[in-house]
């Protein structure tokens, strides 16, 4: 389903992917670890389309379609969704609000038809009580003020409600307490279904004893250093990334 | 994933690549005073609305004053010097007589307004629903339509036009007309008070709340011409009003001038809410033509325990100079302004309040959220007075710029004077911009580049939009989108 090939993208002319190549089939969901610093956010940036990265050589598509060739508001309405690793607060505007207009976008885009106020209320609400999250949060301005993982929570909120074909997970793991982590899992794994992909950014094998990855890669140097079962991400917490580079290249 | 993938913002292009729609002009004969203002002029102004000699008198005062004041220079607005002799000082659709009913308005009119979007015809009043608003239309120089007055009446509101009201209720004219904003006030509201034209004149007596929102809708239609419409609006002991006015001028290349006055006075425990929503045509988007708005406001909280509030969504006009203002002279009376400014491409904005505190124990509100874009210029100027009779007043004042883009300036100049040490006055002020991390954010969750930026500025106005009557907050959440057009990417 997604496509990678020899991807070469950048920012502010310094070269962060250095020719990666990665393909996540229909129904499975991957893990992406590696280094600080390694270009994980940088990639899950050039998927989503954010401006300012620019891709020099290679190729993205989704289900054949180049990826590349669209805007960041078709790329979501084609099923990309990006959980970013720092959520953004914008004041003023509730949860509800961004959730409604963010969703009849896409609709409107997916050829769906909007929803009306009613339906957008019992889809909400039952939404947000599948992922733990009070109703008092939808009516908070988006982010403002949410603790960490509040923040977090609300990514994976917002990923349940627009129903991606792809989704990308940055962190999301960073800074959930132990019961939060639980439910976000919960909450990604009920997403889990044979025509949706993940890519889970962590650094932690913590969050893939809860979501079973098919594959797991490590991302060093802009480069899919290595790639394997979920074996890879044991041996990785044993070892650490300089130890299985080491192994890779003897 | 099989569905065809639309991109959103192509949906909404319709909209978008008109940005200013209501830029089209009625083809209706009209009668014109001949250019140029003069005695002569003020003259054939009373006369044309058969005016009583009281009114001819107070008109040719308030001229002879303005021709010895000057144009204020201290705004940070900036344009050619106006001719006053080039202009038409009245201009009206040619009709017999004054329409005595809906069935009687001129259909060229009727359409004009549906096309705005604005209800002339009364819906059926079903047993006890009343509608939500009755409307008075303004067009050029004459009041061409008021709505739902018999309902109005029952309760013994008396909503109509200003001329109307000079013949019908020549007292209450009389006893409040200029009682707020005096001829002499400034350069605009003298030349108001000698050539003003039409206008709304709503009274709501003792103990009454009006049953529905009263609406005034000015349009300009005539080529050279300004409008000078004045506003009075009369708010008696326990009595409640809500009103709103709304704006729109055809696109034309020449700048017209609109300089309005607008009076409220509240008596005891009055309540007056007083909307605008102003999208008088900007100009295009390098500053040809467009409105220039010189507007006086101001609200006198005569009673105790008075209550005015101004609320302003000011999207147009190409120069927009405007201080709706209170004057808290019962005790405990309350103030508030609640604002928007947007302005975009080369539009400029000097707007803001005054709260002259007076009587004891008076508390005024300030919340003022200017948005700039393009190579605009917003400005907030406020003065918040405290006299020495006002023990024990408080004021709160807020104001927030928002600038998008580099090239656009935002200016807050809050004045205080104050007299009294018990008084308790705080400021606050910020400036952002809208950051691309927050528009990729919803772009990221499928919004177009256009619609991320109308929902975080409607976001950062949040405060003020829920001050607006229900029945307007959506027509203003959408005006917003679209000034800002032109203003991402
Ligand atoms: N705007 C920028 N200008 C220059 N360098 C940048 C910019 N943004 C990111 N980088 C650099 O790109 C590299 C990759 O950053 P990226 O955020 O993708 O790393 P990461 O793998 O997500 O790291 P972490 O695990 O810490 O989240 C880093 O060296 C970073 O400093
Ligand atoms: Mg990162």
């Amino acid at each position: 389903m997604l496509e990678i090939r020899d991807l070469q993208a950048g920012i502010e002319g310094k070269e962060i992917l250095k020719g990666l190549s990665l393909s996540v089939p229909c129904g499975e969901v991957h893990a992406i670890m590696g280094p600080n610093g390694a270009g994980k956010s940088t990639l899950s940036y050039v998927l989503a389309g954010r401006p300012g990265y620019a891709v020099s050589q290679g190729s993205v598509t989704l289900d054949g379609k180049d990826l590349l060739a669209l805007s960041p508001e078709e790329r979501a309405a084609a099923g990309v969704f990006l959980a970013f690793q720092y959520p953004v607060e914008i004041a003023g505007v509730t949860n509800m609000n961004f959730l409604k207009t963010a969703l009849n976008a896409v609709r409107r885009a997916r050829g769906e038809g909007e929803l009306d106020a009613m339906q957008m209320l019992k889809l909400l609400r039952g939404k947000a009580k599948d992922i733990g999250m009070s109703e008092d949060m939808l009516k908070r301005a988006v982010n403002v003020g949410f603790s960490g993982g509040e923040k977090k929570r609300n990514e994976v909120l917002q990923m349940a409600v627009l129903e991606p074909r792809l989704c990308v997970l940055d962190e999301t793991d960073s800074g959930l307490d132990i019961d939060a982590l639980r439910v976000v899992a919960e909450g990604v794994n009920a997403l889990r279904s044979p025509d949706r992909s993940m890519l889970v950014i962590t650094h932690y094998q913590r969050l893939l004893d809860y979501i079973k990855p098919d594959r797991v890669h490590v991302l060093a140097a802009g480069r899919i250093e290595r790639s394997g079962g979920p074996e890879l991400a044991l041996e990785l917490e044993e070892k650490g990334y300089g130890e299985v580079k080491k192994g890779r290249l003897a | 994933m099989g569905a065809e993938v639309v991109s959103p913002s192509k949906i909404d292009e319709s909209l978008i690549s008109e940005p200013y729609k209501y830029g089209f002009v009625t083809d209706i004969e009209t009668e014109t005073a001949p250019k140029g203002l003069s005695e002569e002029t003020v003259r054939y102004i009373s006369a044309k609305k058969n005016e009583p000699e009281w009114l001819l008198q107070k008109r040719l005062e308030a001229y002879r004053a303005w021709l010895a004041m000057t144009p204020p220079d201290w705004a940070k607005v900036s344009f050619p010097p106006i001719d006053y002799q080039d202009a038409h000082y009245y201009a009206a659709p040619k009709k017999k007589e004054g329409p005595k009913s809906l069935d009687e308005v001129d259909p060229e009119l009727l359409k004009t307004y549906e096309k705005l979007g604005i209800p002339l015809r009364e819906q059926e009043i079903l047993a006890g629903v009343t509608p939500s608003v009755a409307v008075d239309a303004v067009f050029d120089s004459v009041s061409v339509a008021t709505t739902y007055k018999k309902v109005l009446q029952e309760k013994g509101v008396i909503f109509c036009s200003l001329s109307e009201a000079i013949h019908d209720h020549p007292d209450l004219v009389k006893k409040y007309l200029g009682s707020v904003v005096p001829a002499h006030d400034n350069f605009y509201a003298a030349l108001n008070a000698a050539v003003f034209t039409e206008g709304s004149f709503v009274y709501v007596p003792k103990g009454v709340r009006c049953p529905m929102e009263l609406s005034t809708y000015f349009r300009i239609n005539a080529a050279n011409t300004g409008q000078f419409e004045r506003t009075l609006i009369i708010a008696d002991d326990g009595a409640y009003v809500s009103y709103l006015e709304g704006c729109t001028a055809p696109k034309r290349d020449e700048h017209q001038l609109h300089a309005a006055v607008v009076e409220l006075v509240a008596h005891d425990r009055a309540e007056i809410k007083y909307a605008t929503v102003q999208n008088w045509y900007p100009g295009d988007e390098n500053g040809v033509g467009g409105i220039y708005n010189f507007v006086t406001k101001r609200g006198l909280c005569r009673g105790v325990a008075s209550k005015i509030s101004w609320t302003q969504v000011e999207t147009g006009s190409a120069i927009t100079w405007k201080y709706p203002s209170c004057v808290l002279q019962g005790d405990g009376s309350v103030g508030a302004f609640y604002s928007v400014a947007i302005t975009n491409n080369c539009q400029q904005a000097d707007t803001g309040t005054k709260m002259i505190h007076l009587g004891k124990n008076t508390r005024s509100t300030i919340i003022s959220k200017g948005i700039s874009a393009g190579r605009s210029q917003a400005t907030y100027r406020g003065l918040v007075k405290i006299a020495r009779t006002a023990h024990g007043a408080r004021n709160k004042t807020q104001c927030d710029s928002l600038l998008i883009g580099d090239q656009c300036g935002a200016h807050t100049f809050p004045t205080i004077e104050q007299r009294d040490p018990t008084a308790r006055v705080e400021h606050e002020a910020t400036t952002s911009k809208v950051s691309e991390e927050q528009l990729f954010y919803c772009q990221q969750r499928g919004l177009s580049a256009e619609d991320a930026m109308a929902l975080i500025v409607n976001g950062f106005c949040r405060e003020v939009m829920q001050e607006l009557p229900m029945e307007f907050a959506v027509e203003a959440q959408k005006l917003i989108g679209l000034s800002l057009e032109g203003s991402v990417g």
